[in-house]
Formats: C-alpha cells, structure tokens, sequence
C-alpha cells in the first residue's frame, strides 16, 4: 500500500525532475541528493524552479518527468498527505478557524498519534509560545505565526521538512533572530530541512549546503564557503555577494598557478579556481580582496596599477570605492575601516592589490551581468 | 458637535423610509389582526375588538399549510445548498480568470422576471415538455405520473427561484479561504475528505449560514411557486394569506397569519444561529 511511504527516511534523492506548464519549463532535467539530517538550501532568484521544486517534494506537484526517492522509498505520485513530510509555507497558512493549540495538533490527530497534548506543549516551549496555546492565529504577530507554522511542521517529526520562504514576511531585524533561531531548532531536532529562499544571506546564514538555481537547473552546488570563495559561473559569482569580472587570457603556467594577462598586466590565480575551458577567461575577485594603495606603496601579490578613485561611500564597517581602471572598468573594493577614518579620497591615483589565492577564472564567454540584474525583493514565485 | 452630528444626519433618510414603510405598516397589520367584522357590516369592514382568539383560530385553521411551509422551505434550501454549495466551490477555486463571467451567469436569470420563470419551470415540467417523456422513456416514472401540480414542481421551482442567494454568499465565503490553508491541510496528513470537513467547511460556514437564511426565509413566505406549479394540495402559508388577503377580504386572519410566520421564522432562525455559532467564526 502506499502509505508504506509514511515510514519513509533516509536521503532525498531527485532523479532528472523536469516539470512543464505548457511550454514554459519551470524545473529543467534536475538531480539532486539531499542527505538526512542536513539543512539544505535550494537559492535562486524568482521564477528560477525552486519553489516548484519544493512542491514536488512535497507531493502538491508531480514532475512531468522524472523520480523522487526517500532512502529506498519511491515517492513520485504519492499524494502529500501519505508522504513524511511537512512544509513550512510561505505566510505559513495556519488554520484561522482553529486555535493555536489545534493548529499544531491538526497532523498529529490526523496520524491518530495518542499524547497530543503532551507532543503539542514539547513542541510549543521549544518555539518559546506556550502561553499562546489558546489563540487564534489573527491575534498573533508576524513572527509568532512563524514559529508556530514552524512548530505545526516539526510536532509531526517529518523524515523532511519544507521551508519554502518561510522568513520573507519578516522584518530585517526579526529575520535575522529567525535565522539563528532556525538553524538552533534544525540541531536540536535532528530534522533535514530543505529551505527555499531568494535571500542570498539567508541562505548563507542557516544552510549547510546551497544549491544555487537558475531557469530551472542547479548552476552551481556547494558550502556556502565554497560557492563564495570558488564560483564556477557568472551567475553564482553575483548571485552570491559582488563580484569583480575582469576580461583575461590565460598566458602561462607556474606551477600550481596560472598566469593571466589582463590588459596587459600579469597576475597569476590557482589552477584548482580556474572553471576556463580555454585562454579566454574573466577573472573574478570580490570586492573585499582588494586592497588600495597609492602608486608607490610597495605591495605583495597581484596587482593592478593605474587606478583612479572614482566614488567613496563610507557605510560604517567599511568603506566601499569605485576605482576606474586604465581599460574604462569600474572596480568594486570594500576596505575594512580598521582605523576609523576613509584614507583614500575621490580622484586619488592607486594601485589595487590582492592575494594571488583569492582569485577565480570564469569562462571567458559568459555573460557578466548573469545573476546581478535580477531582483531579488520579488518575492513571488511561480 | 456638528462632528458628531453628521452621521446621525446621514442615517436619517434611512430612517424615515424605514418608518414610514416598516414601521408603520408593521403597526397597522397589528393593528388589523386583532380586528373582528362589523355586525351587518358589508364584506371587508372591520372594527377593532383586541380579539387575539384571532391568531389561534387562524393558526388551528391553518396548520397543515404552516407545516407544508417549512418542510418545502427545508427541502428547496437542502437541495440549494447541494447544488450551490459544489457551484460556488469551483467559481471560487478553478474557474480562474473566468470567474467573473460565471458569477454573471448566477446572477443572469434576475434579469428576467421571477414570474417568467416560474411559468417556464411549469412547461419545462409540463406534459410537452422534454423532460416528462424522457423520465417516462427510461422508466423513472409511470405513464399515469405527471410533475406539474406537484409538490416536487413546487420544491423545485423554489429550488431553483432561490438558488442565486445561496450560490452568491457561498461564494464570498469560500473565495476568501486561503488555497494554502487547504494545501497545508493536505501536508498534514489530511486527505481530500477530511481537509473539506476540517478545513473547507468550518471555513465557509459564514456563508452557509448566510445562503441558508437567505434561501429558507423567503421560501418560506413564498406562494409565486406554489400557486403556478402547485395544486390545492401543496398550498403553503403564502398563498392561505394571499387568498385571504385579496380573495376573501378577510385582514384580520390574512394579518394575523403574517404575524405567526413572522414570529415562526425569527424562532427558527435564532435557534439555527445559536446553533451555528457564527460568531465563534473569523
């Protein structure tokens, strides 16, 4: 019978999902294996596949083509209600006829579990509510109907709970507590959760391993460090954070580095960071690599000389500068205020520096815009 | 002041047409149903005597046709909530962008007279229609049966006279649920029957309650049905006051049998809304 899938656990498995409305391919030939006990973040920016991919997995979708397996179990077309697994929705669609108390307990007296109460109060002092118990969920703010769209889920102790942008309704500062909240709640209970988000920082914060989407496929997966530190597209390079695109021709070989000749300057970048399928790259650092310094400091590393400060924006923890390049390119660079005071002033000729190992080689034929045009405040999906 | 005053100088048109024909003629039926005829008076001349023996004997004299009222004013608004209450489902949730279009065609039959279509209700069941041969062809009923001048013409035609007040609050209630709560039902374990008793329904009871009030109490009071697709048989309350009112001439009886409807349906309907509990809804 099918409710063999109830029992389900073990790895979330999706097998080359693809899934059409009409001609418009929302998720496009997708695999995927997402281990149990991991958080995992699915990130991308609206209309990318990731919120239909969530749906699938949680059964409100089918693919048009394609499996979906937990551990050994074969879930494709079994309905939500018979799958173990439970969604936090984005504005967390909690029942408005039925009190906070019966929200949480709707699954668990569904499944015919006996202990409602007592799994209802476990649950409800895990999120910090308990007092709310008797409440109707109008009557709560934005961030308690959060916790207990959350707790909802989790009472039910699902082989994989669904976050599809569930910290989107809230506000920066809440979201942030959230976020750390969130990831606290994952450790405690020992749950895989799969997050849906278009908050690169989100993602960031709380995941143990990203999967960057775009047009339906997955660009690029990895440790939230990894995908930073080493991304292999232009769409993940400025997906995630800002990124320096320089054009470039691999030129030698040293060792374990590349050297590359960038408008007639020669840096050098590790072999392993290189994602070029010939000498035609762009080289890639982000902005807080650079270091400024004017033209006869001394400085390690690679360096690119004949810059000009363009712009100063002192925001605080650090100052930002445009630094127009000899070839017309504005440099990005994020200076550390570690003294307190902006060095550098607009019109100041430098020299712009940074450590051979924090750079990265794309292929030369990409788009550069990829992924920073993209908006990522719309928050609808699909 | 003249803050203050202002929406009390609004409200006071509405007043004064409710006045003058609510309150008034309200008074004026009470009046008259305590009222006995003019000894060697001529047809139709009343006096007032405070004969309230008037309400029982037009009750006893009637009851057969107050408890036809409510059972055929029961069955149309069962049967309405039956048909409208899937209608009003997939207006709300699956006809997309046509959604308005299909509100229109609930609406649509107002445009014409609710005579009118009473009287069609009467060909359509009638003998020429297609609908009798058909029921005979297949052997659903005998030759010798016939639909008009029945009880079932009379709850059908109700059915369907009054269908557009239960589809439209039903609608209202149901378009206003969240797809999502209902999505989130189903996450929980919650299959396609238990999300509609658990979820959709407590939702749209609003709008069950409001269909059903709208549809039963003016079925209830209703005799345009009875009288065109009825018999002596199936005469309701409505037509006992018509008849007495415009026939027999004889208001004291006519009004005092408005007044036990009128009191009748307030019992019932505070009953069925306590019952509900509406106000333990969003």
């Amino acid at each position: 019978m099918s409710f063999d899938a109830s029992s389900a656990r073990g790895d979330l498995i999706l097998t080359r999902i693809t899934k059409e409305y009409g001609d418009f391919k929302a998720v496009d030939d997708l695999s995927l294996t997402i281990p149990k006990g991991s958080f995992f973040a699915l990130l991308g920016p609206s209309g990318c596949g990731k919120t239909t991919t969530l749906r699938m997995i949680a059964g409100l979708e089918e693919p048009t083509v394609g499996s979906i397996h937990l551990g050994q179990t074969d879930i494709t077309t079994t309905k939500p209600y018979q799958r173990p697994i439970n969604t936090v929705f984005q504005n967390y669609a909690l029942f408005p006829h039925l009190t906070i108390f019966e929200n949480i307990a709707f699954g668990l007296r569904r499944r015919g579990i006996k202990d409602v109460d007592a799994e209802v109060n476990k649950v409800l002092n895990l999120v910090e509510l308990p007092h709310l118990a008797g409440r109707k969920p109008t009557q709560l703010s934005g961030g308690q109907q959060q916790r207990i769209a959350l707790a909802r889920a989790i009472v039910n102790r699902p082989a994989l709970l669904l976050l599809d942008e569930p910290l989107g309704a809230l506000d920066l500062k809440l979201r942030r507590q959230m976020q750390i909240e969130l990831k606290w709640i994952q450790k405690e209970v020992g749950l895989t959760f799969v997050h849906v988000t278009h908050d690169q920082e989100e993602a960031m914060t709380m995941a143990d391993t990203i999967a960057v989407m775009n047009e339906g496929k997955i660009e690029q997966m990895g440790s939230p460090a990894d995908l930073y530190d080493d991304p292999e597209t232009a769409f993940v390079a400025n997906f995630l954070g800002q990124s320096n695109l320089i054009k470039g021709t691999i030129s030698g070989n040293d060792g374990d580095s590349l050297i590359a000749d960038v408008f007639g300057q020669k840096i050098s970048l590790p072999k392993s960071r290189s994602h070029a399928v010939d000498n035609s790259i762009y080289v890639g650092i982000r902005p807080e690599k650079f270091r400024i310094s004017l033209l006869n400091t001394p400085v390690n590393g690679n360096v690119l000389t004949g810059g000009r400060i363009e712009d100063v924006s002192y925001i605080g923890v650090s100052t930002q500068y445009q630094v127009e390049m000899p070839w017309g390119q504005e440099l990005m660079v994020f200076e550390q205020n570690d003294d307190g005071v902006a060095p550098f002033n607009k019109g100041d000729a430098v020299n712009i520096s940074w450590a051979p190992v924090f750079t990265f080689a794309l292929r030369g034929d990409e788009d550069v815009t990829a992924g920073s045009e993209v908006n990522p405040e719309d928050p609808d999906e699909e | 002041m003249g803050k203050i005053r202002t929406p009390y100088l609004l409200l006071l048109p509405g007043f004064g047409f409710l006045f003058v024909f609510f309150i008034l003629p309200i008074l004026n039926l009470a009046q008259t149903s305590t009222q006995t005829a003019v000894g060697g008076g001529d047809t139709g001349q009343y006096e007032q005597t405070f004969r309230f023996q008037n309400y029982i004997d037009a009750f006893v004299e009637n009851k057969e046709q107050f408890g036809r009222s409510f059972v055929y004013a029961l069955i149309a608004t069962l049967l309405a909530l039956a048909i409208s209450y899937p209608l009003a489902y997939a207006i709300a949730f699956k006809s997309g962008k046509y959604k308005n279009f299909f509100l229109v065609l609930v609406v649509a039959p107002f445009f014409t007279s609710f005579l009118l279509r009473t009287v069609a209700w009467k060909q359509i069941l009638g003998e020429e229609g297609f609908v009798v041969p058909t029921l005979r062809n297949i052997g659903i009923i005998s030759d010798s049966t016939t639909l008009t001048s029945t009880a079932f013409a009379v709850v059908m035609g109700m059915t369907y006279n009054f269908l557009p007040f239960m589809t439209l609050p039903l609608f209202a209630s149901i378009d206003r649920i969240d797809p999502r709560t209902l999505e989130a039902s189903g996450d929980l374990y919650a299959n396609g029957f238990t999300t509609f008793r658990k979820v959709t329904l407590p939702l749209s009871m609003p709008g069950v309650v409001a269909g059903t009030l709208l549809t039963f109490i003016p079925a209830a009071g209703d005799y345009v049905n009875a009288a065109i697709l009825g018999s002596p048989n199936t005469k309701m309350i409505g037509n006992v006051i018509e008849s007495r009112y415009f026939k027999i001439v004889d208001y004291p009886t006519a009004a005092a049998l408005s007044f036990t409807l009128m009191a009748a349906i307030l019992i019932l309907v505070t009953i069925y809304i306590r019952k509900a509990g509406t106000e333990e809804l969003v």
